[in-house]
């Protein structure tokens, strides 16, 4: 048990700030201060309009010199918010920065209650708790973490493509895990881009080659990280590679293998090309692929059967492929373990699954596409070699595109997209260049935020196309007149003609928004991070850390933590990574020493706190029968705390008198 | 008590989760009932049964014990410990008389605000109509009680004037 | 399997096709119906468009004389009873305003309703309850080479989708098929037959009956299959008028149940069948044909 502070006297300072209106006009912030000054131990009790301010910080610093205070409180706004700031004061005034405490009267009281006699005696208890708590602070000095200079980045599309190079151009050792065959990601997948109408592929295949060839990249595609430990400098992760059958190292992605492969025309769904475009059991995902390097597909491919080997096929392949003899059909998955300090996330979203809206035909009427999909379609480099054409072959007169499907629904995903107008537009724009067909544009309302998007809007008006302002209540295949027989029909509220309209048109094109991958949950598990009720990664603070999670070393970026265009990913991978900078390059990483230790005359070697400890920070000395703990590892939950019996494991800066005399200090005032 | 009682409820927040929601609580302005004291804790993991019966004890008429759901616990499995022994205490706490409601367990991510709001409010509501546990008083009365006893027995004694006042001397001392 | 039967005027009267060809094919699968006692209309959409609370409280006196008879759920085998009944208990649990008018008019006539009583539609039943497996077992004359197209109308499915999907419904797709027969492609099955229009706005009604009975023709339907005596009473019985306007569509529309009793062998006579004014001629097979070996 830790007996009170026997430096002589206490003397606490004590503020309340009235933080602007915000606290003071449901706290009566002089009356608190009144209350306060009375209390034991109390030295000096103000109120003050902004204590976060540098005249506030300045006002602690002068007062502890004058008054010898030797303990500071301070009743504002959340410790979350300005603990940091009051410690780095109270430091500053010559004082060790653990002897502050600070009360939440903002958020917990003054913004969530109504009553102003209710609030300022809720402030009082609080206050009183904290008075009673702080006696018991100790000295205590900040916990250094050293961190490893090697950073892991999560996903190779535009967001961790960016972040991996910025890091690696500061001549950081990244590692860059990709899921699928290449990196590239949803970007890969675009034909141009808007505003700017530049080529996808041709903006992001450099990028993807530096990567590609960067000395300082280690790039793992088609692999996938299956467990972090560890914590913020110290992080230990388990990257699983699964087998591509070819051996990376000696294949040239010369290809020959895949034009002698047995199968002679291309048979399976082209998964790249949306299903749109056909592949053989041995193939490489795009063009540009980064590696450039081919995979087996063990589904499908002769030499296996579902999946396992049987050697029994012609391999046509391996004979193509010649002296580099880079096919291997018994490579095995392969397990690597890395040791990195900093990790960057950002493994992007999917696009919302558009049969879950049966009204708008998807699945059912054939000649109903998602975004996607056409840009596979426009693509030159795609199944159709950039040739707009219907399923059956035909060329479209008229196309149809809807807007918000799936998004801004309470039905399916309340959010909206972002992306959806703009590509939409461009998706626009495209076609009617491709096909020469009316082109209608069905909106709820014209989102268009960025740089020259607007303007961008203004030319697509000038080009014909029509817009219509009204969400499309089906797409359906009945006509009522003989010029829709054979059409798709979209029956439509015209809000702004003021009547119910049906457009006839040969092909219907959704703009699917975007969602959490499917794997968010299981992702963020792994990697100790929240999601928000929508289920994109949480960031610690919408504005002021957009970037950061609340675990320490974990960084996000791009659409994983929610849907946004490809300038902002760009911008967010850069901040991301000079966050995972700021930490690689200071070397270490101050943590708040609230660790635990264990009062050896006191414990009495039962070792019920031994298997508690996630990250076996807990160690037993068999010789003298006590249990010791490495504060270099703790960090500082408090449950061997909790469940000791015999009371001798203690916590720093939450030590059982501070909790006691603050549980009594919050009932003491009545 | 000459005021109009009001429940007084004492909650252990753990920082990661439970004690942010309520700080987004207070960022969308959400409202709630004032009879709550949040002490933060840096995992539920931390709390300790003592904390809950020091609580009650000092007059508390609930506590409400706020942690991250199972699986989510920023340290990984400190929420599954304090549940194991949440629910030895949940045992004791009943043989002792002390209402169910009056100790309360809730897991409340960093985004559900409303959910502390909720729980709260509840919370507020049920302790309401139990009524004070007043457990401050009791101890009172009964220490008062003991005395009266105390005094009644050593007035006896002396009264009875035989040898079992100087036999039981030692024990009527510690009485 | 019991429930309170509510028949609704419909069914008493134009619609009586509809309980002839119910009733049978309920108790040739031990569904037990028990008629409500002193029932009364329902008001249809028609009153609810008049009153809404006097059409709620009418309403809720078939509800309330169902749960003094018995504590079973209520079949309503009409889709407009069905939907009022429906809205009024919902209306009940959901506007404080409209129980107390509700149980104040059955305080008067000392009944009272719980609001807990389930309003199921026969297809509902026939799904959930029977089970399409026990139906199965019934069929002795497959309907195999009949093409319907199954039509929900409105009210089934909106605004309350309880036991089907609100946009492509499928619980009588399922047991016409269960029966035999194919199911032709219908992106109308829930659009409106006109209602009460055919009556009051001819030219709107005529017209949405023509677009139900063209698109089914133009897919190659057989016949039309529906569980609403108005929808079964306009799309058949106004043939005349779109011939008139439109030219001739003659498409027969039966009721599921009807279809039911064939399948099941029922005796023809007690199906109703004769009752409607485009004939539904038709028939399964007597016996599956004899097996024919394979000719060389």
């Amino acid at each position: 048990m830790m007996k009170q502070q026997a430096n002589g006297e206490i003397r606490i300072g004590f503020y309340i700030c009235h933080c602007g209106h915000n606290i003071a006009a449901m706290v009566d912030c002089p009356d608190v201060a009144k209350y306060v000054e009375k209390l034991p131990g109390v030295a000096l009790s103000r109120d003050y309009k902004y204590m976060c301010s540098d005249p506030g910080q300045e006002l602690i610093q002068k007062d502890i010199r004058e008054f010898k205070l030797n303990r500071v409180v301070v009743a504002s706004c959340s410790p979350l918010l300005h603990e940091h700031t009051f410690r780095g004061a109270t430091e500053a005034g010559g004082l060790n920065p653990f002897f502050f405490h600070m009360v939440n009267i903002r958020e917990h009281d003054s913004w969530v209650h109504t009553d102003r006699k209710e609030a300022t005696e809720k402030a009082k208890a609080l206050a009183r708790a904290a008075i009673e708590r702080v006696a018991y602070h100790q000295a205590l000095e900040v916990k250094r973490v050293p961190i490893h200079p090697d950073v892991l980045v999560v996903g190779g599309g535009i967001a961790g493509i960016h972040a991996a190079m910025t890091l690696a151009n500061a001549g950081k050792k990244v590692f860059l895990v990709e899921r699928e065959p290449s990196i590239g990601g949803h970007m890969a997948k675009f034909d141009k881009t808007f505003p700017t109408l530049d080529c996808a592929a041709c903006i992001l295949t450099p990028k993807m080659s530096a990567v590609g060839a960067h000395a300082n990249i280690t790039l793992w595609s088609y692999s996938e990280v299956t467990k972090v430990d560890g914590y913020v400098g110290n992080f230990t992760v388990t990257v699983k590679r699964k087998p591509r059958y070819v051996n990376e190292d000696l294949c040239t992605g010369c290809q020959e293998c895949i034009a002698n492969c047995v199968y002679k025309e291309p048979k399976f769904a082209d998964e790249f090309n949306e299903g749109l475009g056909k592949r053989k059991p041995i193939y490489i995902s795009f063009p540009q692929a980064t590696p450039q390097v081919v995979l087996i597909d063990p589904e499908v491919c002769l030499n296996f059967k579902r999946g396992t080997l049987t050697d029994k096929c012609k391999k046509t392949c391996v004979e193509a492929c010649g002296e580099k003899k880079a096919i291997d059909f018994k490579q095995m998955e392969e397990i690597k373990e890395i040791k990195v300090g900093t990790i960057i996330v950002a493994t992007g979203f999917q696009t919302f699954d558009a049969k879950r809206i049966p009204q708008y035909g998807y699945g059912i009427y054939p000649n109903v596409y998602t975004s996607l999909e056409v840009e596979r379609l426009v693509n030159a480099s795609g199944p159709t070699g950039g040739e707009v054409m219907l399923r059956d072959g035909r060329h479209p007169k008229a196309i149809g595109i809807i807007h918000c499907v799936g998004s801004r629904d309470k039905k399916t995903n309340r959010w909206c997209s972002r992306v959806c107008c703009m590509y939409s537009l461009k998706l626009a724009h495209l076609l009617k260049e491709h096909t020469e067909a009316e082109i209608f544009n069905f909106y709820i309302d014209m989102r268009t935020p960025g740089k020259s998007y607007e303007e961008f809007y203004d030319k697509l008006l000038e080009e014909g196309v029509h817009f219509i302002r009204g969400r499309v209540g089906e797409v359906t295949d009945w006509a009522m007149t003989p010029e829709e027989e054979g059409k798709l029909v979209l029956r439509v509220e015209d809000t702004l003609a003021g009547f119910v309209r049906r457009i006839p048109v040969d092909m219907v094109v959704l703009a699917t928004g975007l969602e959490p991958q499917a794997d968010a949950q299981a992702v963020r598990r792994m990697f100790n991070m929240s999601c928000g009720s929508e289920g994109f990664f949480l960031e610690r603070h919408p504005k002021l850390a957009p970037v950061n999670t609340f675990t320490d070393g974990i960084y996000l970026a791009g659409a994983c933590q929610g849907p946004r265009d490809i300038p902002d990913t760009v911008a967010q991978a850069g901040a991301a990574a000079a966050e995972a900078m700021v930490l690689i390059d200071k070397g270490y990483m101050e943590q708040e020493p609230n660790t635990a230790y264990v009062l050896q005359e006191e414990c009495s070697g039962c070792k019920s706190c031994i298997p508690l400890c996630p990250y076996t920070a807990i160690t037993f000395d068999e010789v003298k029968e006590k249990a010791s703990i490495n504060e270099a590892l703790c960090k500082g939950c408090g449950t061997c705390v909790a469940s000791c019996p015999s009371g001798s494991i203690a916590q720093r800066l939450f030590e059982d008198d501070e909790v006691f005399s603050e549980i009594k200090g919050v009932l003491a005032y009545e | 008590m000459n005021k109009e009682w009001k429940p007084r409820i004492v909650a252990f927040f753990c920082n990661w989760c439970t004690y942010t929601a309520a700080d987004l609580a207070g960022v969308s302005r959400l409202k709630y009932a004032a009879n709550i004291r949040v002490i933060r804790l840096m995992c539920s993991g931390r709390v300790d049964p003592q904390f809950i019966l020091d609580a009650l004890s000092k007059g508390a008429d609930g506590v409400l014990i706020g942690g991250c759901h199972p699986g989510d616990c920023h340290y990984v499995e400190g929420n599954y410990k304090l549940l194991r022994r949440f629910q030895m205490l949940k045992r004791m706490l009943k043989d002792l008389g002390i209402e169910e409601q009056r100790v309360r367990l809730e897991w409340i991510s960093a985004a559900e605000g409303e959910k502390v709001k909720r729980v709260v409010n509840e919370m507020v509501g049920q302790v309401q109509k139990l009524g004070p546990l007043g457990i401050p008083q009791k101890f009172e009365e009964w220490d008062k009680e003991m005395e009266h006893f105390a005094t009644q027995v050593a007035e006896k004694d002396a009264a009875c004037a035989c040898a079992c006042a100087e036999r039981d001397k030692p024990a009527l001392a510690t009485a | 399997m019991k429930y309170s039967y509510f028949p609704g005027c419909s069914l008493k009267g134009l619609g009586r096709a509809y309980e002839e060809s119910l009733l049978p094919v309920m108790k040739h699968l031990g569904v037990e119906l028990q008629e409500i006692e002193d029932w009364n209309c329902c008001g249809a959409t028609a009153y609810m468009a008049v009153d809404e609370a006097k059409a709620c409280v009418l309403a809720a006196r078939n509800l309330a004389l169902a749960e003094q008879q018995g504590d079973r759920p209520i079949m309503a085998p009409c889709a407009a009873c069905y939907l009022v009944l429906n809205k009024t208990k919902h209306y009940f649990h959901d506007y404080p305003a409209m129980k107390d008018t509700i149980d104040r008019a059955l305080g008067a006539v000392g009944l009272r309703y719980s609001g807990n009583t389930p309003v199921r539609h026969p297809l509902d039943v026939l799904i959930n309850d029977v089970g399409l497996e026990a139906i199965k077992q019934k069929v002795r004359k497959s309907l195999k080479g009949l093409k319907i197209a199954t039509y929900y109308g409105c009210q089934l499915v909106r605004p309350y989708a309880t036991f089907d999907n609100q946009y492509n419904p499928t619980t009588m797709d399922r047991l016409v098929e269960t029966l035999g027969a194919t199911v032709v492609r219908y992106p109308l099955k829930t659009k409106c037959c006109g209602g009460s229009l055919t009556g009051t706005v001819p030219e709107a009604g005529i017209r949405l009956v023509y677009i139900l009975l063209n698109e089914a023709r133009k897919r190659g339907a057989d016949c039309l299959a529906t569980a609403c005596p108005l929808c079964q009473f306009n799309l058949d019985a106004y043939h005349a008028q779109v011939r008139a306007e439109y030219g001739p569509v003659l498409v027969p529309t039966v009721y599921f149940t009807q279809l039911m009793g064939l399948a099941f062998g029922l005796p023809e006579r007690d199906l109703g069948l004769n009752r409607a004014a485009i004939p539904f001629k038709w028939r399964p097979t007597e016996a599956p044909p004899a097996k024919v070996a394979a000719a060389a």
